[in-house]
């Protein structure tokens, strides 16, 4: 099963839209409710980040028996320095998105935290593009 | 804790949520910033904060915690009563800071989540 949703740059009303439906659908799959947990969390802090840094984006969720894979592509600045951004306290979050309760430097460590596979690929003044990996079996 | 001795502890109103009021926590966690919530690995805490946003009720979710108490007298949104009562959620308000609201339920036996 695969599943499509759009993001929008600016918007915080829809952020979290895409992990809300992903968690409903891994629920009717009976996947462990823990690892359900994991998943939802890492996806919803990768939309905050494109929400909060990005122009537009989406959300590819590839569901299969043992594993689901979510790959974030976005339009926007990009990352230019991908280890300092998975440093614990990096942010170059706006006034805005702190606001939101985010932009702590915590998104990109919670996501890594979160998956079993984290890969991050940018291009500055193009678009980043995340793909993290859970497996439903657990570690 | 039950969530009416939440309410009386803290002199609380309840703002939805009123078919969860059985409902116990067993401990809490006090914080406006939501990448620390959503580090939790607890079950059945209460979410003590003075951040009143959408992006509140949607951490929760994600977070599995279903019972927030907002402290400084924050406005709740219909969009966000929506979306609580979508996950069975209890919100809750308080004219009290996040110090006060956190100290009254510590000193009444609510637990740390660390």
């Amino acid at each position: 099963m695969v599943f499509r949703y759009e993001l929008e740059g600016g918007n915080f009303s829809k952020a979290g839209h895409a992990s809300s439906e992903i968690k409903k659908t891994l629920k009717q799959l009976s996947v462990d409710p823990r690892i359900i947990k994991r998943i939802v969390v890492a996806l919803y802090e990768a939309e905050v980040n494109v929400v909060a840094h990005a122009w537009k984006g989406e959300v590819l969720a590839e569901v299969e028996a043992n594993q689901i894979t979510l790959t974030l592509r976005d339009e926007g600045p990009g990352i230019p320095d991908i280890p300092l951004a998975m440093q614990e306290g990096y942010s170059t979050a706006s006034p805005a998105v702190r606001q939101m309760g985010f932009g702590a430097g915590m998104g990109l460590p919670n996501m890594k935290k979160n998956v079993d596979e984290l890969e991050i690929e940018s291009r500055v003044g193009v678009g980043t593009n995340v793909r993290m990996v859970t497996r439903f079996s657990g570690e | 804790m039950k969530i009416q001795q939440i309410r009386e502890f803290t002199e609380a109103a309840l703002v939805c949520g009123e078919t969860n009021r059985e409902k116990e926590v067993l401990s809490g966690f006090a914080s406006d910033l939501m990448s620390d919530v959503l580090r939790l690995d607890t079950g059945d805490v209460l979410l003590i904060t003075g951040l009143c946003n959408l992006q509140t009720i949607r951490t929760a979710e994600m977070a599995e915690v279903s019972c927030i108490l907002f402290v400084r007298g924050k406005k709740i949104t219909p969009e966000m009563i929506e979306l609580a009562n979508e996950n069975r959620m209890v919100l809750m308000t308080t004219e009290y800071s996040m110090f006060r609201a956190a100290g009254e339920l510590y000193l009444n036996g609510l637990a740390p989540v660390y």
